[in-house]
């Protein structure tokens, strides 16, 4: 059959009648016309950006960059290198991001169940929530944490004092700042005891319920342990740990850390909006869960709370994981935003001061495309990963 | 048939006795709410914190937007309440916030080209509308070039020219979604052709742009298309200030609307590709009257979701310093002659309802789509 065809197209003349050859014009066709696209806009960019003075080069990263940033998570200054800004960029991104995946994952949780809740006012409530957020820009949402709520506080002098040295004002949350004396070292590594012991708990706890049915009671134990060791360790240790409270000097305060306006904004918005969707993809998630495996549950004796954590939610998550993956991307990209309400993340550190300072809008927009690229491609794998982890293994 | 008398008859010969109407099974309100809000002591503690919390926002919500808000007056009733929305602000604010600063002897263009469309999207979307092809050959092809000689003018049909500076407001907004979802629909059907194609070239040119756009946020692309698109060209092509955004709106949505669109061929049973093809159907014909129309028709809720995003994202032009509905609210709000304590809360929860209401009735229609669709399904 195979050599019948061969045979027959290699008598053909090479015309476009035939399905090969025409294949074969088509994108020889494409790859051209991209080539001399590229060509032509490459030509013309470069002799653009020569009559304009623009540097063409890479060079501008180790220059000085001038500006200074007051939210940084690595050592910055003003006379820093514009490559010392752009990782001061990343990790800021990286940063807010993995913050608000943590918060919009758990509310997102909370409120998908909470939808499928049988309270009547619980679902809702829920429901009300993800129609409103989903609905209004995430921009929009962000103007009015920051403008309409956060910017309206109070000045320093007048902060909302919160007991226990922590104030709210216009600058954002202070709270005090953790100083350590020798010993704290003790209590650090009692609190490392305390989780070890915890893990190995758990494990022994299993083995034992496994083999004999008997539920250890793992939780108070854990929780005991966990506060205890380091507690009783703080006072052999004479109190090793003091908080400096912040003081009000002049129009600031001194001392403590700040949580600044912008950082927060940005984080309870991609948070919130971000949560409504993927409640949404909980919901669905659940509900794809066949009703057998609920009843089947209730008629084995699991209460409803277990029923929903050990039968119900871990099947559900094979379903819920890959859109998970996207809206993780999604809020990743978002975070971008961040320019609107001026927190420094990568986009208005490099793609916004240091695109304006040098100029090189080609070199800056090409790398700030790579670290978004790079961004989905490591979260793409990680996720494929703990789904292929997830997947039901087929017998 | 004789011993028909030894035995009783099997089937009774009198009639039985009426059975009284069944009880009413629906729950009684007092049933309900004893099944739907006080199942469990639990249960029960949970409705007293969320009938709490309802009250309580709604409460806010009302008594800052209807009850304490200032209806009527001027600014200086709105500075002296603290507690309530001041309403004139946006009455005066509203021609502002439809057309920017859209010269007011020519503002009838901009109703005349919206009420076109709003009918032309009517036609498109009601499914029992007659003749709809002919509506989506108006809004493709027709629409885009009449709203192009309206809203910009053209010296010669006696309409002069508005320069793009001047448009702003809500103006801004519709235009850039309807731009968005003009151009993204038929690039992202040839996008998603591509990626499903044969050839591997032309697969790979697709997949990389869809893949590259989709890894990337919206506001970088506003940005290569602001800063970097008058590098790309020639000094007498650059575009206009408002075309570079509107370039990358219709090239950031044709990604999105590709994966909608490769998500709908493949839905469609593989015997319908090959039924084509054993009926000597070429590529394009198979494509353009049996798979496409197949296909576009199981997604039309995807679509609506992704214009749904996009109307959402045109926000984010504000950035390039195209003053679109969000942008022009902002600057509303700090306008000094309005100076107030509740104006920037008053702004941001107009702009919010305007937002909502028509991302809300998409999201409303895109539903009814769907379970439309389901039916048709099903039967």
């Amino acid at each position: 059959m195979s050599d019948l065809s061969l045979s027959v197209q290699s008598r053909r003349s090479i015309s476009l009648h035939n399905k090969k050859v025409r294949g074969i014009f088509y994108q020889l066709l494409l790859a051209g016309s991209l080539l001399a696209l590229g060509l032509g806009v490459g030509v013309q960019t470069v002799s653009n950006m020569r009559a304009r003075g623009i540097p063409l080069s890479f060079g501008f990263w180790n220059e000085s960059a001038g500006f200074d940033i007051n939210q940084a998570l690595i050592p910055y200054d003003a006379l820093s290198t514009y490559g010392q800004a752009f990782w001061v960029g990343v990790v800021n991104t990286l940063f807010v991001s993995l913050l608000a995946i943590l918060l919009a994952t758990s509310l997102g949780f909370v409120v998908g169940i909470a939808r499928l809740s049988q309270n009547w006012i619980v679902a809702k409530v829920a429901t009300s929530y993800v129609e409103i957020i989903r609905n209004i820009p995430l921009l929009l949402q962000l103007l009015f944490w920051y403008n309409a709520v956060l910017k309206p506080l109070p000045a320093p002098k007048s902060s909302i004092e919160i007991p226990g040295g922590v104030y709210l004002n216009n600058r954002g949350l202070i709270i005090p700042e953790v100083q350590l004396h020798p010993g704290a070292g003790l209590v650090a590594l009692s609190s490392a005891a305390a989780i070890v012991c915890c893990i190995a708990l758990w494990f022994y706890a299993r083995r034992v319920q496994i083999r004999t049915g008997r539920q250890l009671p793992v939780l108070s134990v854990s929780l005991a342990a966990l506060i205890g060791f380091p507690l009783l360790m703080f006072l052999a240790a004479g109190e090793p740990v003091s908080f400096i409270r912040p003081q009000l000097h002049g129009f600031n305060f001194q001392g403590g850390h700040q949580l600044y306006p912008e950082f927060a904004a940005l984080l309870i918005g991609l948070s919130v909006y971000t949560g409504s969707y993927i409640a949404e993809i909980v919901r669905g998630g659940i509900q794809a869960v066949p009703k057998g495996q609920t009843e089947a549950a209730y008629a084995l004796g699991l209460p409803p709370g277990k029923t929903l954590r050990l039968v119900v939610v871990p099947q559900a998550l094979r379903i819920i994981i890959p859109p998970l993956t996207s809206q993780y991307l999604n809020l990743t990209k978002n975070s971008s935003l961040a320019v609107f309400i001026g927190y420094p993340d990568l986009v208005q550190i490099f793609a916004g001061t240091v695109l304006n300072q040098t100029g090189a809008a080609v070199q800056v927009m090409a790398i700030t495309l790579a670290v978004y690229l790079a961004i989905s491609l490591v979260t793409s794998l990680a996720m494929n990963g703990f789904n292929r982890h997830f997947a039901i293994v087929e017998r | 048939m004789t011993d028909q008398s030894l035995h009783p008859p099997i089937v009774n010969v009198a009639l039985m006795p009426a059975m009284a109407p069944p009880a009413d099974v629906r729950p009684g309100p007092v049933t309900w709410i004893k099944r739907n809000l006080f199942s469990t002591p639990s249960s029960a503690a949970l409705t007293i914190c969320f009938v709490l919390l309802a009250v309580w926002l709604l409460h806010q919500f009302l008594s800052f937007a209807v009850i304490k808000a200032v209806w009527s007056g001027g600014r200086d009733a709105c500075r002296a309440n603290p507690e309530g929305a001041c309403w004139p602000f946006i009455a005066e604010k509203f021609d502002y916030l439809r057309y920017g600063a859209y010269p007011v002897s020519e503002r009838w263009r901009v109703d005349l080209t919206q009420t076109i469309g709003a009918i032309l999207i009517v036609w498109l979307l009601w499914t029992r509308a007659p003749r709809r092809k002919l509506a989506a050959m108006l809004f493709f092809v027709f629409y885009p070039v009449a709203a192009f000689v309206l809203l910009r003018g053209v010296a010669l049909l006696h309409l002069p020219v508005i320069d793009t500076t001047l448009w702003g407001g809500l103006l801004i907004t519709l235009l850039m979604s309807i731009v968005g979802i003009v151009f993204s629909l038929p690039f992202g059907v040839i996008l998603a052709l591509g990626r499903r194609s044969d050839l591997p070239m032309v697969k790979a040119v697709c997949v990389t742009f869809i893949e590259v756009v989709r890894g990337v946020p919206f506001i970088t692309v506003l940005f290569m298309a602001n800063f970097m698109m008058p590098l790309f060209v020639p000094d007498y092509l650059t575009p206009d200030r408002l075309l570079r955004p509107l370039i990358a709106i219709a090239l950031f949505s044709s990604a999105y609307m590709a994966e909608v669109v490769r998500a709908g061929l493949q839905a469609i049973p593989k015997g319908q590709y090959e039924a084509a093809k054993a009926l000597g159907i070429s590529y394009f014909d198979m494509m353009r009257l049996i798979v496409l129309p197949q296909a576009l028709t199981i997604v039309i809720p995807s679509i609506v979701s992704t214009f749904i995003g996009l109307f959402k994202d045109t926000t984010l032009v504000a950035i390039v310093g195209i003053a679109d509905f969000l942008k022009a609210v902002e600057t509303a709000r700090v306008d000094p002659n309005w100076a107030g304590p509740t104006i920037s809360s008053t702004g941001y929860l107009f702009a919010g309802l305007v937002y909502w209401a028509f991302c809300f009735g998409m999201s409303r229609y895109s539903q009814s789509m769907e379970r439309q669709l389901a039916r048709g399904h099903k039967s």
